[in-house]
């Protein structure tokens, strides 16, 4: 089973609900993340290190800025002749409206599913950051003679989300799956990456499209575990939910440690992005910065400590910021103080201006805002 | 045959660059690294692409084999198209034999029919080894208002400096009389650019004339100008005002890159409207690590810097470990500072390791003999060992020992 024997189909709009500040105008997937990247950039850079060439991404909406960062797919290598990614936003059903469930929205596309070669299909979803050997994850499908493998993680039980749980025989076969269950314990968690063959997907899709089925996970996985070889392939690699505020201002926080960075961006491996051409950053004559994350195109003048700033922002002199997370194009006046705050993209903010959050509550300040 | 172009772009990158030393060893003077994340040559290319030229050849001949794989399809540049784009030009075998580009000139005689293609009115000649932003369609402007065959462009250079030049001397219309390649006593300060447009009509029969001539040393600035001149062709100057520098030695190399740092000086990279584009490694943010100090310095994507970094130019995937020092520098891709290291007035190419301990450089104001004093230079992928000295002035070759 190689790469380019898997069609991969991602989820953009996944977990839009956990974070509402940051998808308001926006899908989970191009939510932005770690200094440089959008959220796809994860799950795209993983399928093409596998050698995926043919990448479907189902989004329902606020896919406008989605649909400005990935482009033609160029910058994952993914602009092909043959394949490459393909945007799949909704069309209005003659009995109208958008899909509601995930059952749905693969029924409806499933005429881009069954068309190509591929034997395989890869489902993702774009809320989790992670670097993820794919190949392995196939090779482990093939080995086990599997009919579905999900993989896996064993961590903390996402709160407020219908994740799934697994239970697993010595074999690591799924003999029993939990859906949003809520317990303060560590479990073996999906991460909603599922690799099944075509032939098998489109006859689930088909039987629950005419039992009127519209939830994949109950009503394909959980109510199939006993009757499918469904199989958990436990990663240890690096993974990470982004399912509320707290969590993405951790994930941000986390990666100003170098073991963390080492695990996520790792060299063989590299995460793609869209390229914007910016300058390097500059650092002025009264810049202090420690223990930060900073993209290229900053100008910074001012104090930046444990920061993540993403590119473009630019610092005056005599600002102080601490814990923040400054998205792309955020200036900071002369004299401002920032701690624990998020600014989305276009953020300005004047002058002496003074906002403090805390650890568990970061301040956010939401896109195009001047303070 | 494809259909008109207006205007085609003739890049020349085929110089060694013999001045730029163990930089220039492997790779051609216009791959040399600039700017934190550049190379020379992305800046006639976003010249180009931003002054709305698509069509361009790029002459290569010495070591093309990085700049080939770096200028590739193009496409960093949007210059990836079916009709027109960049197309790299390497001397070619022929019926009649085969032959190295024996000058400027013969570079672009040998690639005639690359431009008949194309069909132009204009031709830009351009040089690989300048640092400058400069909208050519202005100058195409000024050419056709002009009336020239040929429009060179001038820059005023202090009148002491002049006779370092190619000076054209221009009479009050801007039309030139005379061109003078380093005169020792120069009448005009008006300094040639190495930016020429021809009407390619022109260009054509003189390029012809010139081949037909075995003196000739086959060069724009010793044959084609003065053979135009000659025959009382109109040449006409085009001022250009801005920055402009040849990195072409040791010095100017580091001073070029130093003027990024001064925000005097009117070369603004971050000018979204006149953006200069480069390809760029897929690397993370640079992380700046408690203890560091990092001022008045431009540093890139994937850099790790626990040391101390003043007035210097750091490029992607660079390492300062904790406790080294560098200052007055120009660290290029993946070089390693260790621990402890000090690196002061020197450029450090790629993937060169300074050891823990080890010195490189020194400050002008230290150096006992101030005469020899110069830029320290480490050549690609070179090892300094541990509290070994690099003195001012010298230059290692990684590939031999040490």
């Amino acid at each position: 089973m190689k790469g380019n024997n898997v069609l991969g189909v991602a989820f953009a709009n996944a977990g839009d609900g956990l974070l509402t500040e940051l998808t308001k105008m926006r899908a989970m997937a191009s939510v932005p993340v770690g200094g440089r990247y959008r959220m796809v950039d994860f799950t795209l850079s993983n399928m093409v290190h596998a050698g995926m060439s043919r990448v479907g991404m189902i989004t329902k909406s606020n896919y406008r800025s989605l649909m400005d960062h990935v482009g033609n797919g160029k910058s994952w290598d993914l602009a092909r002749k043959n394949g490459g990614l393909s945007l799949l936003p909704p069309y209005s059903h003659s009995e109208g409206g958008v899909y509601t469930g995930r059952i749905d929205a693969l029924f409806d596309v499933i005429d881009f599913i069954a068309s190509g070669e591929e034997e395989y299909v890869l489902l993702c979803d774009c809320d989790v950051v992670s670097s993820i050997d794919i190949e392995r994850v196939f090779d482990f499908h093939t080995e086990k003679k599997a009919d579905i493998t999900i993989v896996c993680k064993q961590m903390a039980i996402p709160a407020g989300q219908d994740s799934m749980t697994m239970e697993t025989d010595g074999d690591a076969r799924i003999l029993d799956v939990k859906i949003g269950e809520e317990m303060e314990r560590e479990a073996l968690v999906g991460l909603d990456m599922i690799v099944i063959s075509k032939a098998l997907l489109i006859q689930l899709l088909k039987d629950a499209s005419s039992h009127n089925h519209t939830n994949f996970s109950r009503e394909i996985i959980q109510k199939n575990a006993d009757r499918l070889h469904i199989y958990a392939y436990e990663t240890a690699e690096f993974a990470v939910y982004v399912d509320s505020m707290q969590s993405y201002y951790r994930l941000n926080m986390s990666l100003l440690d170098r073991s963390v960075r080492s695990r996520l961006f790792i060299r063989e491996r590299p995460v793609f992005t869209k390229i914007r051409d910016n300058m390097p950053t500059r650092y002025g004559l009264g810049s202090r910065v420690s223990n930060s994350l900073i993209a290229d195109g900053c100008v910074i003048e001012g104090e930046v400590e444990n920061c993540v700033l993403f590119r473009d922002v630019k610092v005056a002199k005599g600002a102080r910021l601490k814990n923040c997370i400054l998205m792309q194009a955020t200036q900071v006046g002369e004299n401002a103080q920032l701690n624990y705050v998020i600014t989305d993209k276009n953020v300005v903010l004047g002058n002496s201006r003074i906002m403090t959050g805390f650890e568990t509550y970061p301040v956010f300040v939401q896109k195009g805002a001047e303070i | 045959m494809f259909s008109k172009t207006e205007c085609v772009a003739m890049l020349l990158a085929g110089g060694q660059g013999s001045r730029l030393g163990v930089l220039t060893k492997k790779v051609a003077k216009p791959a040399v690294p600039f700017g934190g994340k550049y190379r020379i040559i992305d800046f006639p290319l976003s010249n180009c692409i931003n002054s709305g030229i698509d069509t361009v050849g790029v002459l290569t001949q010495y070591q093309p084999l990085e700049l080939n794989d770096y200028v590739g399809s193009g496409q960093p540049w949007d210059l990836d198209r079916s009709h027109g784009g960049v197309h790299i030009l390497p001397p070619y075998q022929h019926i009649g034999g085969a032959a190295w580009y024996k000058g400027t000139a013969n570079a672009i005689y040998q690639n005639m029919n690359f431009i008949e293609r194309y069909s132009p009115e204009y031709v830009l000649v351009l040089s690989g080894d300048h640092i400058y932003k400069m909208d050519y369609s202005k100058m195409l402007d000024a050419h056709k208002a002009t009336g020239a065959d040929a429009t060179i462009a001038v820059l005023e250079v202090p009148m002491e400096e002049a006779s370092r030049f190619g000076i054209m001397n221009t009479r009050a219309d801007g039309s030139v009389y005379e061109f003078e390649e380093k005169p020792k006593n120069p009448k005009s300060n008006k300094a040639s650019m190495g930016i020429y447009i021809f009407t390619w009509e022109k260009l054509r029969y003189y390029l012809m004339e010139d081949e037909a001539d075995p003196a000739s040393s086959n060069d724009f600035g010793k044959n084609i100008i003065p053979a135009m001149l000659a025959d009382g062709q109109k040449l006409s100057a085009y001022p250009f005002d801005g920055y402009w520098k040849d990195v072409g030695t040791i010095d100017s190399l580091w001073e070029a890159n130093m003027d990024l740092l001064n925000p005097k000086i009117p070369l603004d990279l971050s000018d979204s409207r006149w953006r200069i584009y480069s390809r760029n490694p897929a690397l993370p943010p640079q992380y700046i690590a408690t203890g560091a100090k990092v001022q008045n310095s431009l540093v890139s994507e994937g850099c790790y810097i626990g040391g101390s970094v003043d007035f210097s130019v750091v490029f992607p995937d660079v390492v300062i470990e904790e406790g080294a020092t560098v200052a007055d520098s120009i660290l290029m891709p993946g070089c390693r500072v260790k621990a402890g290291a000090v690196v002061e007035y020197a450029i450090v190419a790629e993937a060169a390791v300074i050891s823990e301990g080890a010195r490189v450089g020194e400050r002008p104001e230290q150096s006992e003999h101030l005469e020899d004093w110069g830029v320290c230079v480490i050549g690609p992928g070179a090892v300094i060992h541990k509290a070994q000295t690099v003195g001012p002035n010298q230059m290692v070759d990684g590939e031999e020992s040490l």
